[in-house]
């Protein structure tokens, strides 16, 4: 029955610990954009920092991710999909802008 | 009510569209009326059209994949004629026409050749291979195979209600956008892509969780065998890879359909993103076909050897760096699009370094064979001509990943010959191997080898007359696609051309000539053990055809070379003390229904009958619930029922039909005499 | 008494079959889940690509009210919650908790979809639709792709309130519950980047 097994590793508590630091981090990134308290390349660094933690929140406490529990194929595919999508997305962009910037 | 679908769609504006819907619609005849003379119309549902068991699959496939090879055949030999004749003249082909057999040729051969024929095979063989009973979603199995279907009826039907694209089988934009192509070809191309394309992800998804998950006990990662690897990784580069074919089709239907603008000229269009995302699928895709088929070459040359095969650790490793390079390289396509020296030399650097792994393949593959007790069976002999041939795409593929050398090269002949170069040694020769080697699995007859070997010489010799003189006008300036042109030094070299694809077409004879002398033989060459070429691994454990659930017993696996290393022990054909109840899919017609209906959307969304498309949508979801709220898909095949096949199978086996296993024991090199220690 | 027998080893043939298959099911709709993360990604690349693009159409800041967004991202997130506690019911075997927690979930779901036609829909009576620039056509592929996602999780939560209701909290059930879930925790993860990627920069 190790289909069910991640049932003992989900409690209430890993859910509203999760739903929190979601409503910090996301909390976090609208408020500098809404305020202006932040201005310039560093604004992004936020969000995108905010966003990365963010979405490693969701995969521990609502997907319930770990180690130990999660069998490995599953990790690994995960694993090899952030891979590759920081290869797609990172190589279109930079091939995209580079030509963006050779034909202006 | 039928959208853009009026009778001018129908061929009647030219002879040759017209000869080509005609042998469309008769052949599409010919095969309803021979099935009813045959009255086989109830055996071809009950047991083929219906069925969810992956052997049966597998060879539908493979059928799909022959028949339209020949479509795609015809295709290539209509352009080769076509160039050799339209010197200073317009040939026999109008330009509208010639761009519509490119467009098909690349897409037939590649969506509904190549892909069916190595998903069958992996279909047929791996569950075997890995010691399992079925794939792990047999219905899925199905509904994948009736899209891949229905993608290739869309093609077919394009010759005889309307046209196909002109937009070759890439199909850029803007060309391929609706302000230069109005028509219905880029849409036909469009869902024939899509609906194979849904197909072969979910097949992906099956095998990937097949292999994973259904791996008989002790088969450990590094004990299956090399087409089973293969088949892991292209499963997954499939995953990765197929859903960026699906968004660049979904944004260029938008751009067609709805007026946006992902790829248009104006508006904040940007048509190199189409160039971008479509090859970031392309490559991937490239060794999705190439890999099986190195796969087999692994099988057949240990095989055929007589040994174990050379490096299997570097052959593994060497195919999991391919699998994880093939991301990286896809610039590689569109050097020409004007990127800066940066990124085109990053570029240019990951495709060379493809090329190691590549290369240690061919050097495992020798050493295999070095020292080894050759046979020269028909699939041994294709695969000598593959790495013969294929080392010679491999370099001029090096020297396209040059930037440089490449912006000299770009769409000419050069590039065409270079990718026949790799697709035609490095794929289809190697699934006519498995053709060869593994239709006794299928059919439990053997192929006549006298009619195999002759169709490698004439696919062979038809290689490379068809495509040396390319690469030689590449260099003398010739582009690809090419309708007519004036310079009189370049038509000796297609006439050569020309008279190669006459070659390859007798190649494609003697293959059909094969298939049919072998069925009228088939009393005199059955494979009464299972086990025709004395093979290596665990297809070849099972009866020759596999009882519907493949092994009675599940075996266990003890070392790389599963079913040689039980021969060695004495262990295979044994019978066990008692035999078991074993779970079976239920065959079911909903997978050739989605199938149909699928066919029906696609075509009615390329007619713009949106009524129809809609419809038929909500009966795929229909029949999809259906399926969802079906809890006994499953029924239990008695022990009775699964003694008797076995019986009747292992009683059929006398000790001479068996293989002399000790020519496999090591002996002393001076004395002959047989050593202690373990056997390879 | 020995046909008993038979057709209770049957019987225990195919459960032992359905929790493999099970197992198998789960993996296999990780790895769809995989290959839906590379659509949502190469959708993400081209807006970003193009979301300079606004052509003769309005820019993004004309268009994007962030207060509409955080009020999507806030039913988005709740609704990820209240599925986490249905799926805690579902462990405790709670079939009622179970339909209740759905049900509030779906709304919230409804909620997010409605909040996106509507701005879809002002967003076109203004003059801002698909077809009017490459920013618009690939921000309303990109939103709208996850938007038709949520839709099928939604017609997906109807199916399985459906399911327990008449099947009960059987196995195959739960373990369809757990893929919905995983499905629909996914789609959250895939809303942050779009607040990430498209609203925030683009009122900036």
């Amino acid at each position: 029955m190790d289909h069910t097994d991640h049932t003992e590793h989900r409690s209430l508590g890993t859910y509203l610990t999760g739903f929190a630091l979601a409503i910090v981090l996301t909390a976090i990134p609208f408020g500098l954009v809404w305020t202006g308290a932040l201005t310039g390349p560093a604004v992004y660094g936020v969000i995108a920092a905010a966003a990365v933690i963010q979405v490693l929140v969701h995969l521990v406490f609502f997907l319930h991710l770990d180690f130990k529990s999660t069998p490995g194929e599953n990790l690994f595919f995960l694993a090899f999909a952030a891979v590759l999508i920081c290869i797609m997305v990172g190589g279109s962009l930079w091939i995209m802008f580079d030509l963006h910037h050779r034909m202006m | 009510m039928l959208g853009r679908l009026t009778i001018e769609a129908l061929p009647f504006y030219s002879w040759v569209a017209m000869g080509g819907a005609a042998v469309t619609v008769g052949g599409g005849i010919a095969a309803f009326l021979l099935i009813t003379y045959l009255r086989a119309w109830k055996v071809l549902w009950t047991d083929w059209l219906t069925s969810v068991d992956h052997k049966k699959i597998g060879i539908m496939y493979v059928v799909l994949a022959l028949i339209m090879l020949v479509r795609g055949f015809v295709d290539a030999l209509m352009m080769r004629a076509q160039q050799a004749i339209s010197l200073n003249n317009e040939g026999y082909l109008p330009p509208e026409h010639f761009e519509q057999i490119f467009s098909s040729h690349g897409t037939i051969m590649i969506f509904f050749v190549a892909m069916p024929f190595l998903t069958g095979l992996i279909n047929l063989i791996v569950p075997q291979q890995i010691g399992a009973r079925d794939v792990s979603f047999p219905f899925l199995n199905s509904v994948s195979l009736w899209m891949t279907a229905a993608g290739a009826a869309l093609v077919l039907i394009s010759l005889v209600v309307g046209k196909f694209s002109q937009a070759g089988w890439t199909g850029y934009p803007p060309y391929s956008g609706i302000e230069y192509s109005p028509g219905v070809g880029v849409d036909y191309w469009i869902w024939a892509l899509t609906l194979s394309g849904v197909g072969t992800t979910m097949s992906g998804i099956n095998f990937i969780v097949t292999i994973v998950k259904n791996r008989c006990p002790g088969m450990t990662y590094m004990r299956m065998p090399m087409f089973t690897w293969t088949a892991l990784c292209i499963s997954i580069l499939i995953v990765f890879a197929f859903p960026a074919l699906t968004v660049v089709a979904l944004q260029l239907w938008l751009d067609r359909t709805l007026g946006f603008h992902f790829f248009t000229n104006g508006d904040g269009g940007n048509m190199m993103m189409f160039a971008n995302l479509l090859w970031i699928w392309g490559h991937p895709e490239v060794y999705i076909l190439i890999l099986p088929a190195f796969g087999i070459f692994s099988e057949v040359v240990a095989t055929f050897s007589r040994k174990r095969l050379f490096g299997y650790t570097s052959l593994v490793y060497a195919t999991a760096c391919i699998a994880l390079l093939s991301f990286t390289v896809w610039l590689h396509h569109f050097f020409t699009m004007g990127a800066s020296a940066n990124v085109n030399a990053i570029f240019g650097i990951a495709t060379m370094i493809i090329a190691v792994p590549t290369g240690v393949k061919i050097f495992d593959w020798m050493f295999t064979m070095y020292r080894g007790r050759i046979e020269f069976h028909p699939a041994m002999v294709f695969t000598i001509g593959f790495m013969v041939t294929f080392v010679i795409g491999g370099v001029t593929g090096v020297l396209l990943a040059l930037p440089p050398a490449d912006y000299l090269m770009h769409n000419s002949t050069f590039l065409v010959a270079h990718f026949h170069n790799m697709l035609i040694p490095g794929a289809l020769f190697g699934y006519f191997a498995g053709l060869n080697y593994w239709f006794p699995k299928a059919f439990g007859f053997k192929l006549d080898a006298k009619w195999g070997i002759r169709s490698f010489w004439f696919w062979f010799i038809g290689f490379y007359l068809a495509f040396m003189p390319l690469y030689a006008l590449g260099f003398m300036g010739m582009s690809r696609r090419m309708e007519h042109y004036a310079d009189p030094n370049w038509q000796p070299f297609l006439v050569v051309a020309a008279l190669g694809a006459v070659f390859v077409l007798c190649g494609i004879i003697c293959i059909g000539i094969q298939l049919y002398v072998s069925t009228r033989q088939w009393g005199s060459s059955r494979d009464i053990t299972g086990d025709p070429w004395n093979g290596r691994t665990l297809e070849w454990a099972t009866s020759s055809p596999a009882a519907p659930y493949n092994f009675a017993v599940v075996p266990t696996v003890t070392d790389i070379d599963a079913f040689h290393e039980m021969k060695m022990r004495g262990s295979a054909y044994r019978r066990p003390e008692r035999y078991e109840p074993i779970v079976m899919p239920k065959s079911t017609g909903l997978g050739v229904v989605l199938g149909g209906l699928s066919f029906v959307m696609g075509f009615a969304a390329v007619w713009y009958i949106w009524w129809l498309a809609a419809l038929m949508l909500v009966l795929c979801l229909v029949c999809i619930g259906i399926r969802a709220c079906d809890d006994t898909s499953e029924y239990v095949m008695s022990a009775a029922e699964v003694e008797a096949i076995e019986t009747a199978w292992l009683s059929g086996i006398t000790p001479a039909d068996m293989h002399d296993m000790r020519d496999f024991e090591p002996r002393g090199a001076a004395s002959g005499m047989t050593l202690s220690g373990r056997a390879l | 008494m020995s046909e008993m027998l038979t057709i209770r080893n049957d019987t225990d043939l195919l459960e032992e079959e359905e929790h493999h298959s099970l197992r198998g099911r789960e993996f296999g709709f990780w790895l769809f889940l995989m290959g839906d993360a590379v659509i949502f990604a190469l959708l993400f690349a081209t807006y970003v690509v193009l979301s300079g693009n606004s052509a003769a159409g309005p820019t993004s800041q004309q268009v994007f009210d962030l207060s509409h967004t955080a009020i999507e991202t806030a039913l988005l997130l709740v609704s990820s919650l209240t599925f986490g506690i249905a799926s805690l019911a579902m462990d405790k075997g709670h079939g009622r908790a179970v339909i209740l927690w759905l049900l509030i979930t779906l709304g919230l779901g409804l909620g997010f979809l409605v909040m996106e036609v509507l701005e879809f829909r002002g967003m076109i009576l203004q003059g801002a639709g698909p077809d009017v620039s490459g920013f618009l056509s690939a921000f309303f592929t990109l939103v709208g792709m996850h938007g038709a996602h949520v839709a099928m999780g939604s017609v997906g939560i109807l199916v399985m309130i459906g399911q327990v209701m008449t099947k009960g909290l059987t196995l195959p059930v739960r373990s369809r519950l757990n893929r919905l879930g995983l499905f629909w925790h996914f789609l959250d993860i895939v809303w942050i980047g779009i607040f990430s990627v498209v609203y925030l920069p683009g009122v900036m």
